[in-house]
């Protein structure tokens, strides 16, 4: 439906089109949106555990977490809120790394991401391996800000960004797929872009 | 309070019923749905507009009529002069014009009287939106759980729903209005004439006759962070604090 009087005054340049998901617009801020108030977590306090449902399989300190391999990834980021951003650049512990580091192979086909505050957010295991997610440390080159997740966040490109959990303090493999926080309040359980799956009954 | 998942909701043409001004900077556009609507105090809805070319722009914007409120829903969208969809608003939508719409949405800042109080709402600018479907919820509903509200806004004449509240507030059933004037003298005995800081929050929740159960803060990213830490300051627990962040 067109509507009267809107003219398109903010379209993109169409060589950046393709790199726009359907009802997205390009943001050159980077808006802040959360359930609640910021956590601070110093990094002394800070843990990130791996586990296999209620189970531990490691835990790293931030020290520790640190010595592992650091991976740069730039990808554009898209909000359900429907920003989209080009070329955020991060720093982080790819979750192949974290794995390697346990010595483990991936126990179950989904996972949970566990954080500080008590959010919870579900993703399919695979959609975290080959290459596809990290554990953000560094935002633009340096500490990620409390209100942008740090010190560390998950980082999911291709999915909306709300999978992409803040304050992370741990990775759970779930035998199923269990909806985290926004997904049993009416979000997406799979949360992709490209086929705009923002709320529980998009295709 | 209850969190089900939001039922599918695709997009549905309303039909703009009413225009009305609530200040210098914010107007009320009552909006009637094609479908049935129902939903609950503090929740959302996106808003699409689609230029003859295909392109569209989408917000998400609060509703502030309560739930009880009947045929139209009501949205009250701040002017924001180099934006793109707000002064589309502002400047070319009219009564019987059509928009497109996708709702209710958001299972967190939400309330109902159901889920009980005292309440603690801290709204800035057109943050105060959801709150005011909340206390007009409550209103509707004569609800007897304790609210207090702080709202801040830079001057008196920004004061969204200024009459209406001051209205609530002089029922003296258990409503309370406590205004934050950041750029003008307070006009009202117990208001403020500064930001919001953790002694205010303090001494607002004294006009609760219990501590708080829930805390909702809804504002600009940078009100939400300053209003959310304030309330931590103040010894209100993180566990109880829900925020909605407008994002700019
Ligand atoms: C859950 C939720 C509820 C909300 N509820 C309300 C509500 O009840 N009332 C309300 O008024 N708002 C509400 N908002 C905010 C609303 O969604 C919009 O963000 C707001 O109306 C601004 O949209 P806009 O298109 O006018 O401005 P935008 O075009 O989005 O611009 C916003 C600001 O960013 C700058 N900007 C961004 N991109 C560009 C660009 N390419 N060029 C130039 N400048 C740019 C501009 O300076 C402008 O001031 C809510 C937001 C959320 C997430």
């Amino acid at each position: 439906m067109v509507t009267r009087g809107f003219s398109s005054g903010r379209k993109p340049p169409t060589d950046t089109d393709a790199r726009i998901p359907p009802g997205q617009y390009l943001e050159q801020g980077f808006p802040v949106l959360s359930a609640g108030p910021t956590p601070r977590v110093r990094t002394e306090d800070w843990s990130f555990t791996l586990k296999h449902g209620p189970r531990p399989i490691k835990k790293w300190n931030w020290t520790e977490f640190n010595a592992l391999p650091l991976t740069k990834m730039t990808r554009d980021i898209h909000c359900v809120t429907a920003w989209t951003k080009f070329d955020t650049a991060w720093q982080g512990v790819l979750v192949d790394d974290i794995l390697a580091d346990a010595g483990i192979e991936p126990p179950t086909g989904f996972t949970l991401a566990l954080s500080f505050d008590g959010y919870t957010t579900n993703v399919p295991t695979k959609d975290l391996t080959a290459g596809k997610a990290m554990v953000a440390l560094l935002y633009e080159g340096k500490p990620i800000t409390p209100d942008h997740g740090g010190p560390a966040r998950l980082l999911i490109p291709h999915l909306y960004f709300w999978k992409s959990a803040k304050w992370l303090n741990g990775l759970q493999f779930t035998e199923r797929d269990e909806p985290g926080f926004w997904e049993l309040r009416g979000y997406h359980i799979y949360g992709d872009p490209w086929r705009e799956q923002r709320y529980t009954g998009d295709p | 309070m209850s969190d089900g998942p939001a039922a599918q909701s695709p997009w549905q043409t309303v039909t703009i019923r009413r225009i009305e001004k609530r200040t210098p900077r914010v107007t009320s556009f009552f909006l009637q749905p094609s479908r049935p609507f129902a939903y609950r105090a503090g929740q959302h809805v996106d808003v699409r507009l689609t230029a003859p070319d295909g392109y569209q722009a989408r917000r998400s914007y609060s509703i502030a009529s309560a739930p009880e409120a009947g045929e139209t829903i009501e949205l009250a969208i701040e002017r924001l002069d180099d934006g793109e969809v707000s002064p589309f608003f502002h400047d070319i939508a009219a009564v019987g014009d059509e928009v497109e719409l996708r709702g209710p949405l958001g299972g967190h800042f939400v309330w109902s009287d159901s889920d009980g109080g005292p309440l603690l709402l801290v709204g800035g600018g057109s943050g105060v939106v959801p709150l005011m479907a909340m206390i007009r919820h409550r209103a509707a509903r004569r609800s007897a759980v304790p609210v207090a509200l702080v709202f801040s806004a830079r001057v008196w004449d920004e004061v969204i729903f200024r009459d209406e509240l001051i209205d609530f507030h002089d029922r003296r059933d258990g409503f309370d209005l406590v205004l934050a004037l950041t750029r003008e003298p307070a006009r009202r005995p117990a208001d403020y004439s500064r930001r919001v800081d953790a002694a205010m929050m303090e001494q607002s929740m004294v006009r609760l006759p219990a501590p708080p159960r829930f805390a909702f803060v809804c504002g600009s990213n940078a009100f939400v962070s300053a209003a959310a830490q304030a309330l931590i300051d103040a010894g209100v627990p993180a566990s109880l604090i829900r925020t909605e962040r407008y994002g700019v």
